[in-house]
This record gives structure tokens, sequence and C-alpha cells, in this order.
């Protein structure tokens, strides 16, 4: 019998939502400047391959918002939607809007580019961590 | 926002039919509803374009050269009612049983994906951007290639996507240096300065240019990927790829020669007009060799894109109107003809023509239909092809091209050849095994439909040639007025 890697087990547990949360603050922040959001999914895919390496692929999957195809199939959509903002006030699609959400006293700013960015996390998410997540199954299978 | 339709519609539809794909029938519905719906927006914008001329947008509302540009001119739009027309027949077919695709999760995403990937480099104004629109296409028929899984097929796989890859590299090297050298991407402003710079490594890198869009074309000597992959695909798939991928070469190539290039290089004209000669012979000297229906049809698609750039190297107005007529009918015809041999494998059992036979007495409507594709390939009087040869036989002799046009008659003869080889073996003559019964047709209906409405595009595309042939006419001044 293997014994269990408690130690990382609780390491791993405790981590990933500490990484999912900072894979959206880059996605926000951007990595030197403006969108993230290419980087902060390949974060989040990150924190779901540390998560299968200790708790096996299967865990890790149930992990995810989203089975891996319409993860990123959502995330594309959701790209092409920041399309239509700007398309529905006349302008050319992608056209970026911005607006800001006054919350008492702290101005929150809003924008379609954002919505083009979460979008493209997702998919990243979805597609490249359903690929690594089927390749540690993978292996999980030959032992 | 109607010029990006017809790539965000196919794109939409492919997300959604991933979402849908536990679900067949609703998956069916979303994939027929999005083929429609890029029907209609494809007509709407095909109205635009002939009462406005062509349009231009650039997505996010960049300034011109730096924003990447959709035009919809009469050449993108007409190749996007196309591709409506024939993403709807596959999927009307798919409710038959007549060798269509295997019904995975993917297919229907992967449909529309090639779709999507075709209107955008029918449409886009940007020499990066049409790099992405080709891999756009080319990962999603890589996986519509694979779908069967069978080695056959993998095999096919294989040699499309490495010989494509190719292509692909070639094209994004020429991109790069070409950007490095004139700062430029847009088609226009790549136009002027290349005009303004006058400087001769120009010319080796619109070289590379040409070939990857020759290879995407299925020219000689780069055709190889194509009779190596067409007759492995189920038969609304391959109806599609035949009707789409070879157009993409050659809607690029035009742009390249009509709008970049203004007026385009004597040497690279010559080279096109070589070219066109030998895809012409090497294709029709193929098809002749085999006996299966598919690989037969496969090679004269070679053969027919030897006349459009024979048409694109003559580099008159004239010479673009042919080319781009008879685009448009290959594409119609082409696809047809492969539906209908779909159907001559559903009634006999077989695509190989010495095992089967009989079809003229047992199927008539079948053998009429495909007798009028087959002379319209051939270039019959009234039928669409016989148009388009005219145009393009009578400028090459009024240029002087006299080897040209004479080896563009005698490949219609030899083309004449072979469709009579499918009439005689198939239609003709008897069943060889005298015990044959054609297996009972459960779901027939489909596939005769989408045949039939091919067919009808066809004939009447042949039979009231005039509003087409003025359309192909304002659609080549537009691409010279615009590269002017």
């Amino acid at each position: 019998m293997t014994p269990r890697p408690l130690l990382a087990e609780i390491f791993v547990t405790l981590l990933y939502p500490l990484l999912l949360a900072l894979s959206l603050w880059v996605m926000l922040r951007g990595h030197n400047a403006p969108g993230g959001g290419f980087i902060g999914g390949l974060m989040a895919v990150a924190a779901s391959a540390a998560y299968a390496l200790v708790h096996g692929a299967r865990p890790a999957l149930r992990k995810m918002p989203l089975a891996p195809a319409p993860l990123s199939a959502g995330g594309v959509l959701l790209a092409l939607a920041s399309s239509l903002p700007g398309a529905w006030q006349g302008l050319p699609p992608l056209t970026q809007l911005w607006w800001d959400l006054h919350l008492g006293g702290v101005s929150l700013p809003l924008s379609t580019v954002m919505l083009f960015d979460f979008g493209v996390y997702l998919a990243v998410w979805g597609a490249v961590g359903g690929y690594c997540l089927g390749l540690v199954e993978t292996i999980e299978g030959r032992r | 926002m109607l010029v990006f339709a017809p790539v965000l519609i196919p794109l939409a539809t492919a997300l959604l039919c991933v979402f849908a794909a536990t679900m067949p029938r609703l998956q069916k519905g979303v994939s027929l509803g999005g083929a429609l719906a890029l029907f209609l927006a494809g007509m709407a914008l095909l109205r635009q374009v002939i009462l406005h001329g062509p349009l231009t947008l650039v997505a996010g509302n960049w300034p011109a050269p730096f924003g990447i540009a959709f035009t919809a001119d009469r050449l993108g739009v007409a190749l996007v009612m196309i591709a409506a027309l024939m993403v709807t027949i596959v999927v009307i077919w798919q409710h038959s049983d007549v060798d269509k695709a295997p019904d995975g999760p993917s297919l229907h995403p992967l449909l529309h994906g090639v779709v999507a990937g075709a209107c955008g480099a029918f449409l886009t104004a940007d020499l990066f951007n049409l790099y992405v629109w080709f891999e756009v296409a080319l990962i999603a028929s890589l996986g519509l290639l694979a779908q069967g899984g069978s080695l056959r097929q993998l095999d096919a796989t294989l040699k499309y996507f490495a010989l494509n890859l190719v292509g692909t590299l070639l094209l994004l090297t020429g991109v790069a240096l070409l950007y490095g050298t004139t700062g430029q991407l847009n088609f226009l402003a790549l136009s002027g300065a290349i005009a303004e710079q006058g400087n001769p490594l120009h010319l080796p890198l619109l070289g590379l240019l040409l070939i990857a869009f020759l290879v995407k074309a299925a020219a000689f000597p780069f055709f190889a990927w194509l009779p190596a992959s067409y007759h492995t695909l189920p038969a609304p798939v391959l109806a599609l790829f035949s009707a789409l991928l070879s157009k993409i070469g050659i809607c690029a190539l035009i742009r390249l020669l009509c709008v970049v290039l203004v007026p385009a290089p004597a040497e690279l004209l010559t080279m096109v007009g070589w070219i066109a000669l030998l895809s012409m012979v090497t294709g029709v000297l193929g098809a002749a060799y085999h006996w299966d229906i598919r690989r037969i049809l496969a090679f004269h698609s070679i053969s027919q894109v030897g006349y459009m750039l024979l048409a694109i190297a003559l580099a008159s107005p004239v010479g673009d109107a042919a080319a781009i007529f008879f685009a448009l009918h290959h594409s119609l015809v082409k696809a047809g003809l492969f539906l209908a041999a779909a159907l001559v494998f559903r009634h006999t059992g077989q695509y190989d023509l010495r095992r089967i036979g009989g079809l003229y007495a047992a199927k008539p409507a079948l053998a009429a239909m495909f007798l009028l594709l087959a002379l319209s390939l051939v270039g019959i009087p009234p039928s669409s092809g016989f148009w388009g040869k005219y145009l393009i036989v009578k400028e090459g002799l009024a240029q002087g091209a006299y080897l040209w046009a004479g080896t563009a008659l005698l490949v219609g003869g030899l083309t004449l050849y072979s469709m009579m080889k499918i009439w005689f073996e198939a239609f003709w003559k008897a069943h060889p095994n005298q015990n044959w019964q054609a297996p009972d047709g459960a779901r027939l209906t489909p596939a005769y439909a989408g045949l039939a409405i091919v067919v009808a595009v066809a004939v009447i595309a042949g039979l009231f040639p005039e509003p087409l042939l003025n359309f192909a006419v304002a659609a080549a001044d537009t691409l010279r007025g615009a590269g002017r």
C-alpha cells in the first residue's frame, strides 16, 4: 500500500482556491498591462493540474465549473458576445465600451474588454485544462 | 455589423453545437438554424453590396490601416452564399442514409468551423487575418477528415495536414517578411506601400504568398493533398470541402493579383499561366486513369482549378470576371457531382465503376441529374460550365495566348471522356452482378432533395447566365477599382 501524501493533499487543497483567485487577479490586471485572459487561464490550468497530480484527474475535472469542451466553447461564446454591445450602438463589432460602476464612493470601471478577457480565460482553462487532465488520466491508467 | 455576420454566425453556431453535444436532435436543429441564418445574412449582405458597392468595417473601431478590416465585396459575398448553401445541404443530407458522415458530437461544430474559416478568408482585407482564417479552416477540416478514425482516414488526414502545413508556413513566412519590409498588412495599404517602395525584394516575397495560395488551391505541382484525402471523406463533407477549400486559395490568389498588386508583375502572371496549363493537363489525365468515381472527380477538381488560374493569369477585366464566374460554377457543379456519386454508391453498393451499372434503367431521375451536372462540368452549351470556358478561351484567343486557349479546349474534350466513362459504366451498362438488388431506401428523400437544389441552381445559372455574368464582371471591376 502506498502511503497517502497527506501534506501535499492539504497543501494543494488550500492552494487551489488561492491559485484561482490569483489567476482572476492576473486576468483583470494583465501581465504587462491591458488584458490577461490568456495568462490567467494558464494559471487556472496550473491550479487544475496541481489538484489532479495529488487528488487524481477525475476529482480535478469535477472541480472545474463545467466539462472542458463546454467550458472552452462558453468562453469563446462570451468573447463573441463582447462584440455585440458595440454593434448594438451602431459601432463596429469588438469596439470597446466602458462603464463606471459606482459603489458608494468607489468607482469600478467595467468594460466589454473585460468580458472578452474573461471569455479567453475560460476558453484557455477549458481547452488546455482538458488536454492536461486527459494526459494525467492516461498516465494514471498506465500505473 | 452585417459584414462580420458571415463569420460570427457560423462561429456562434459551432459553439452552441458544442453545448448541445449530448442532445443530438437539438444539435441538428441548432446546426440547421445556423446554416439558414448564415444564408439569410448572406442574402442581406449581397443586397447591400449590389446596391451600395463594397462595405468595409474595421473591428474594434480602430483607424483604417491598423485595425483588422473586413471588406464584403461581390466576390467574397458570392462565395459566402455558396458556403451557406452547401452547409445547409450538408445538414439536410445528414437526415438521409446515403454515405452520410458518422453522427458524432463533434461533427456539426466542425462543419460550422470550416464554414467560419472559409467565410473569414473570403471577407478579410488583412493579410495576417487571412492566415488566421486559413488555420481555422485547416484545423476544423482536419477534425472532419479524422472523424471516421479508420487507418485509411488517418493516413489521409496526415497527408492533408503535412502538405497544407507547408503551405501555411510559407504563407506565414511571406506575411512576416512582407510586413517587415512594408510595415503594412491591410491589402490596400500593402498595395500602396509596394507600389511606392518599388523594392525588388518584394517579388520573391509575393512569390512565397503565391505558392502558399497555390497549395491551398490544389494547383500543379502542389495538389497532392487533394487526391490523397478527398476519397476517404463521407459524401456530404466531401461536397462541402470541394465547394470551399480550393476556393479559399483561389479567392486569396485573386485578391493578391488584382487588389494587392496593381499591376501584377508579368513574371508572376506568366508563372501562374503555365501552372494553370500543367494543372489542367495533369488533373484531367489523372482522372482518366482512375475507376473510383470520387477519385475521378477529385482529379477533375485540379484540372478545373487550372481553368480558374488560367483566367487569373490573363489579367484582364474579362479574365477576372471569368475566374470568378468559373469559381462559382465549379463550387456548385463539383459539389453536386460528388453528391450524385454518393447516390450512385447508395443504389449500387460501390464507388468502383467496374463493379456497378444499370442505373439508367433503375434510377432515371438520378441519371438525368448526373448528366446535367456532368455536361456542365464538360462545358456543353447551354450550361454554366460552357459560359465560363467560353469566356476564358475567348479572352485567351483575344490576347494571343493560343497555346493556353487551345489546351483549355483540349482538356474540355478529355473531361468529356471521363464523364462519359462514368455515364457508360455506372448508368448505361447492365450491373455486372445479375442478382444485385439495391438496398431498400429507408431515407433517400433528404439526399435527393439536396442534390436537386444544387442541380436546379446550376441549371438556372446555365440557362440564364446574364445576371450572373454581369455580377462577375461587376465583381471584377470592384476588385480592380479597389486596387487603384
